[in-house]
């Protein structure tokens, strides 16, 4: 690329993504332990309910708190690399657009969940589900990948916020989980009428429309702040 | 430092909220009617909807002095956002309480899950609850400033999207009284309420303002004393705070 030509958004996107993804292969930080947390809390619900299965709200409500506290583990290490080791202070010398970082680490957050959710929903469906078989698979994903945007968007915000501050751990959960409520509600309640003893019903079409209306008030916000995240 | 004058008109504000306030208290037990269903306890609602309604106002401004922070960065604005968000969490403990107590006399249990507008402010109340140690966390004045500024936009956005999500997933038992329809209440109980509302706005409006003013006296009195020590005045903090400092 010729000298003081600015570099597409795209290409930085690109770079920054497989970065994080070659650093998740290598070292194995996040998913591993993201999986290895939801198939413990599995196994603690198991106890902790006295049930040998789920079905309904309550299965609903097992799988989607769990997922939501896993994330908060991969959300507590997003940006502890660029912090340490300078990654935030090359990225701010290169002349690429800022909210290329934002759309990079959303992305890859979203890649992380979609990796965990693969292995821990057909555990949880094997370990706790009553209609083990996964009834309503194509509404299930739809559903997973809707608050999976969710929460790659405001756990990016929420990590980015609580990197530079002294009780990163303690912020983290403190401020993701409120947030993260509206997802909680509209997912669970939308996967319920799935998993029911009597047989599957249609998710009722509010449930998907505020996940949606959820990401994208808060896509465009993220979009908007994350630049004041950022350290001159 | 430039000169603010946060103090200006503080004398009417407050006397204003306490005549607007004892006023709005005293039509609350001599005019209004007593609700036929619910009898005296319903006299709650001239005390709780304020404050509730008066709180999230308040989260929302201190969302928008956070844009108006971010987009300027005049510090000034950051204060104002800082003691916007502070006196409404003061007003959300008390609309809680009341809250409660409300449910308690009216459905007999203190926490009512299957009622949406309590159930989303308590989750309000715990995201805006996080702000102060957010704050505290950060050493760095400048970015404490800019990353509190962003907290409260996203909290200010984030509060009627969580309204409507905990709306849509709870059945509605709570009474409606500011619905589009009009609701049933009657002009006496309306014109009540509205100076009960009115009352404690101008509360708000006057506690934030005492506050802004303290804080920006004790500014300048530090300022002063350093200059009389004869210390450039370069700006220093003092000490670790959560609240903005000039």
């Amino acid at each position: 690329m010729s000298a003081g030509a600015p570099v597409p958004t795209r290409a930085v996107v690109a770079a920054l993504i497989r970065k994080d993804l070659r650093l998740e292969l290598r070292t194995r930080k996040s998913v591993p332990a993201m999986l290895l947390f939801s198939i413990s809390t599995f196994v603690l619900f198991h106890f902790g309910l006295d049930a040998r299965s789920l079905e309904g709200d309550m299965a609903a409500g097992v799988l989607w708190v769990t997922l939501l506290f896993a994330s908060v583990l991969a959300i507590n290490r997003l940006f502890v690399a660029e912090r340490e080791e300078g990654g935030f202070d090359g990225f701010l010398l290169a002349p690429v657009d800022r909210t290329a970082l934002f759309l990079a680490k959303a992305t890859v957050l979203f890649c992380f969940l979609v990796a965990v959710e693969l292995a821990a929903v057909p555990a949880f469906a094997v370990l706790l589900l009553e209609p083990s078989a996964l009834p309503g698979l194509p509404e299930l994903c739809l559903l997973l990948l809707l608050a999976d945007a969710g929460i790659a968007v405001v756990g990016t915000l929420v990590g980015a916020l609580a990197v530079q501050t002294r009780a990163r751990d303690l912020i983290v959960p403190l401020l993701a989980l409120p947030l993260m409520i509206p997802v909680v509600i509209a997912a669970a309640r939308g996967t319920a009428p799935l998993w029911l003893e009597a047989g599957a019903e249609a998710v009722p079409g509010r449930w998907p429309a505020i996940l949606g209306l959820y990401d994208l008030v808060f896509g465009l916000l993220a979009y908007a702040v994350f630049d004041y995240l950022l350290d001159e | 430092m430039n000169r603010h004058t946060f103090s200006r008109g503080l004398v009417p504000l407050s006397i204003a909220s306490v005549v607007l306030l004892v006023g709005g208290f005293a039509m609350v037990f001599l005019y209004a009617p007593s609700d036929a269903d619910q009898g005296f306890v319903q006299k709650i609602f001239y005390l709780h909807v304020p404050l509730a309604i008066v709180a999230l106002v308040g989260f929302v401004a201190g969302g928008v002095y956070g844009i108006r922070f971010l987009r300027s960065g005049d510090r000034l604005h950051d204060l104002r956002s800082y003691v916007a968000i502070h006196i409404s969490l003061i007003l959300a403990v008390g609309a809680l309480v009341t809250g409660s107590i409300w449910a308690k006399a009216s459905w007999g249990q203190w926490w009512v899950w299957e009622e949406p507008t309590l159930v989303s402010f308590l989750i309000v109340f715990l995201l805006y609850a996080c702000y102060q140690p957010l704050r505290f966390s950060i050493e760095d004045p400048d970015r404490q400033a800019r990353y509190a500024a962003v907290f409260a936009v996203v909290g200010g956005a984030f509060v009627p999207l969580n309204f409507m999500a905990v709306r849509a997933a709870e059945s509605l038992i709570h009474p409606r009284v500011l619905s589009t329809t009009g609701g049933t209440m009657p002009g006496s109980m309306r014109i009540t309420f509205v100076v009960a509302l009115a009352g404690m706005a101008v509360m708000f409006v006057t506690l934030c303002k005492y506050e802004l003013t303290s804080k920006h006296a004790s500014f300048q009195l530090r300022a002063l004393k350093r200059r009389l020590a004869g210390e450039d005045d370069g700006w220093v903090p003092v000490r670790r705070s959560a609240a903005p400092q000039l």
